[in-house]
């Protein structure tokens, strides 16, 4: 397929994914501030949120201070910043529309009313919007255009390169939120030291890992095993591992005769969390093994990009 | 206008001509609120399937729909098998027309059409002089614009040999027609049309490069901000085909390669939606970021075919429209089935001064505008565009042709006060690879606006699903 082809098909999964997670963690932070007692345990991890996310510049160029309903109108609704929910919404459909003839007619009307349903919220949002309705809505769209990918996409190389931007992606973002929430997650802290329920709440939450913990685990929340749920596990769907999985998958099946390198080093990453145990990365230190972690993922999407998607000039 | 237009549903009595009785049956028995509902209903759709058209200049999510009318046009089969035989004809004679100017010139030296008229004209490309191309078929895409006069007769308005658009929503409007009212649908014997996308591949695969065996065949397209992107993409999915920009190309050794992800890949065929000005940065405008450097080398040497060829717009310009029906005798040795629409050429002094004298009541045309633009409708005109006119004809009389201000003929249309006629043309397009083929029927654009005679898009005008009867 066309290299250009690729790319917006790669960037529209990217968008679309980053969307929800951006929705994940308004919303997450929402239900938090619903409860009582925990303005300063919620600015604080807005706050390290923003800042695993890199906008927290932008914010501030903005705002003085974190207060919440500011974050999340920020985060969710704002036109002008190219970081927000809604910026990525339009960015997907944009990527769409460039290759709408690459897509099924399905996920192309799915996404394009998601664009048009998006602006027209925004554009009727009163001053007491409601976020948390806005980001339910935008994470069941997002599982919708995921949905209609995988049941309408023939398995060529299109549906392997939307499938590469949504795994990047979410491993990088899943790598970001673990980010803002290491402080609390060192495996091996001091058993003393009760990390705040609120905090693990809201990372648990933001990855669909609450339930899915108590399935698994069966037991009170520990950092330990909070960390290994959502690095090493491969069966959780925002893990590292299953991520790294499935964008290697990915690549193998779309190689081409250039890009043996950037799947050896796709294979590599995925073999590294296949082996790792909580004790290696307690070894490293989360901070510097999460660091190594998203250099690598960035380094993937390098590879990606010139292998594949703006190949160096022929001719 | 001297006389009432020619009514498609009504005859003069007021009663419904045949072919429409069964539909006018139906529409009496449907309430306005009911037609207004899927009037409604259809506009969601289009939004939602971004069936629209960028707007030039304005910001974001600027993008339009054509207007879209629920009534149908309707058109008896034994009209249609008139006017198919016409367009073959008039195609058949412009696709020799080119062919000659690009060879022999036989027509320029028969003394039949003034041999300036087309070697000064700005559309002939000397870069194809005794360039072969495969079928010796130029225009392989015609949109040829059909009007009904006051008597009832059809006749040509103008030829595009370019880069027509329009069919996709031809084929999006017998869509939503259905699926609007599939009542319709059982009870009259419409002439399918949604085989176009099949038969304009087929054609397009058939003029490759001699000695391809399968060819690869790409749409080329300005990208997504172009206007007509929408039916670029339409056309690349429905035909199954990669839908390329400029950049996705490369011309090495004399051939085409796209960039792709598993490394370059051959194409043969580029049914390109791009202007020839814009093809070739080497060859014709440098400043051109749309196109291919090279492709021209490639296309001299017969390694592409490119559809429409370059070079076709030294057929369709207003200045040599007069003379089809001079070729079609020429090539054809045939009279003309359709007629043209009276034309005086303004370089003639007769027909100037004739013109000068009579511009209120007549539609002047550059010879190098589309699209609506750069035209007068004298009975619509103010004194003072009348006189702009007149200057600039005076000045460079050779850029302007006049033709009678038709009635073209009205069509029922449902608007905000009802059911009321307006004005219609057709552009049926024509497919020319190894035969000459048209899907029956075409695209009717509907001049929305009371009394307005211009029904493009860029002007106001609206379209119509459009319906060959079988029986």
């Amino acid at each position: 397929m066309l290299s250009r082809t690729a790319d917006h098909l790669y960037w529209m999964s990217r968008y679309i994914e980053r969307a929800e997670s951006l929705a994940r963690l308004v919303d997450a932070h929402y239900r938090m501030s619903l409860l009582p007692h925990s303005a300063d345990a919620l600015a604080e991890s807005l706050s390290a949120t923003m800042t695993a996310l890199h906008m927290e510049d932008a914010y501030r160029a903005r705002f003085d201070a974190i207060e919440p309903r500011a974050v999340f109108e920020f985060v969710s609704l704002d036109r002008d910043y190219s970081g927000s929910i809604f910026s990525c919404l339009r960015a997907a459909r944009e990527n769409a529309r460039a290759v709408r003839g690459s897509l099924t007619s399905e996920l192309w009307v799915t996404l394009n009313s998601t664009w048009l349903d998006a602006r027209s919220l925004a554009a009727r949002r009163s001053p007491n919007a409601d976020i948390g309705s806005f980001v339910e809505w935008v994470k069941e769209r997002s599982h919708l255009i995921r949905g209609v990918s995988i049941g309408t996409m023939l398995r060529d190389e299109a549906f392997h390169f939307t499938r590469i931007g949504t795994f990047l992606e979410r491993s990088d973002s899943t790598a970001r939120i673990l980010t803002a929430h290491q402080s609390d997650l060192v495996p091996g802290a001091d058993a003393s030291v009760v990390p705040d329920p609120y905090q693990w709440s809201v990372l648990l939450r933001a990855l669909s890992a609450f339930e899915v913990y108590r399935r698994v685990y069966r037991d009170v929340i520990t950092p330990v095993k909070v960390a290994q749920l959502l690095i090493l596990r491969d069966d959780m769907p925002r893990s590292l591992l299953r991520c790294c999985k499935e964008v290697y998958s990915n690549i193998k099946s779309v190689s081409n005769e250039h890009s043996a390198e950037t799947e050896r080093r796709a294979g590599e990453m995925h073999a590294m969390l296949h082996f790792t145990r909580m004790e290696d990365i307690a070894a490293t230190g989360l901070p510097t093994f999460l660091e190594q972690f998203l250099s690598r993922v960035r380094d993937l999407g390098d590879r990606i990009a010139s292998d594949f998607l703006v190949p160096p000039a022929e001719a | 206008m001297s006389s009432s237009p020619y009514n498609e549903m009504d005859s003069d009595g007021g009663r419904s001509r045949t072919h429409y009785l069964r539909y006018a049956e139906w529409l009496a028995a449907q309430s306005s609120d009911r037609l207004a509902q899927k009037r409604a209903e259809a506009d969601a759709v289009f939004h939602r399937v971004g069936i629209t058209f960028a707007v030039y200049g304005q910001e974001e999510g600027a993008e339009r729909l054509i207007p879209f009318d629920i009534v149908p046009r309707i058109v008896p089969l034994e009209e249609w098998i008139r006017l198919e035989s016409g367009l073959k004809q008039r195609v058949r004679a412009l696709n020799a027309f080119i062919h000659d100017i690009y060879h022999e010139q036989q027509i320029l030296k028969a003394g039949v059409i003034p041999a300036e008229q087309v070697l000064c004209n700005s559309q002939y490309r000397p870069e194809m002089q005794g360039v072969d191309v495969p079928g010796g078929i130029y225009a392989h895409i015609a949109g040829i614009d059909i009007v009904r006069d006051d008597a009832g007769e059809f006749r040509v308005l103008e030829d595009n040999l370019r880069v027509p658009s329009g069919v996709s929503y031809m084929l999006e409007n017998r869509k939503m027609m259905m699926r609007l009212f599939p009542e319709l649908f059982s009870v009259h014997r419409i002439a399918p049309i949604d085989h176009y996308p099949d038969v304009l591949l087929d054609n397009l695969r058939s003029v490759a490069p001699t000695g391809v065996a399968d060819p690869t065949v790409v749409l080329l397209t300005a990208g997504a901000h172009n206007s007509a992107y929408f039916e670029h993409a339409f056309l690349a999915q429905q035909m199954g085909i990669e839908l390329v920009e400029g950049q996705d190309l490369f011309v090495r050794d004399e051939a085409v390669f796209m960039r792709t992800t598993q490394g370059p890949q051959r194409v043969d065929v580029i049914y390109r939606r791009i202007d020839d000005d814009f093809l070739d940065p080497l060859v014709f405008r440098p400043d051109s970021m749309l196109g291919v450097p090279g492709l021209l080398t490639a296309y001299r040497a017969g390694r592409i075919t490119i559809a429409n060829a370059i070079g076709t717009g030294v057929a369709d310009d207003k200045s040599i429209y007069p003379y089809v029906p001079d070729m079609i005798k020429f090539y054809l040795g045939q009279s003309a089935i359709i007629g043209n629409v009276h034309t005086w050429m303004l370089r003639r002094p007769d027909d100037r001064e004739y013109v000068l004298a009579h511009l209120p009541e007549l539609v002047v045309k550059e010879v190098h505008g589309a699209g609506g633009y750069g035209m007068l409708i004298g009975p619509a005109a103010s004194k003072a565009e009348i006189e702009a006119f007149r200057h600039q004809i005076i000045a460079t009389p050779e850029r302007y042709i006049a033709q009678p201000t038709l009635a073209l003929s009205t069509c029922p249309t449902f608007t905000d006060r009802g059911i009321i006629p307006r004005h219609i043309d057709l552009r049926p397009f024509v497919l020319s690879g190894r035969d000459v083929t048209i899907v029956p029927g075409g695209l009717t654009r509907v001049a929305l606006r009371e009394g307005s005679l211009v029904v493009n898009s860029s002007q106001g005008g609206g379209t119509k699903d459009t319906w060959v009867l079988e029986t």
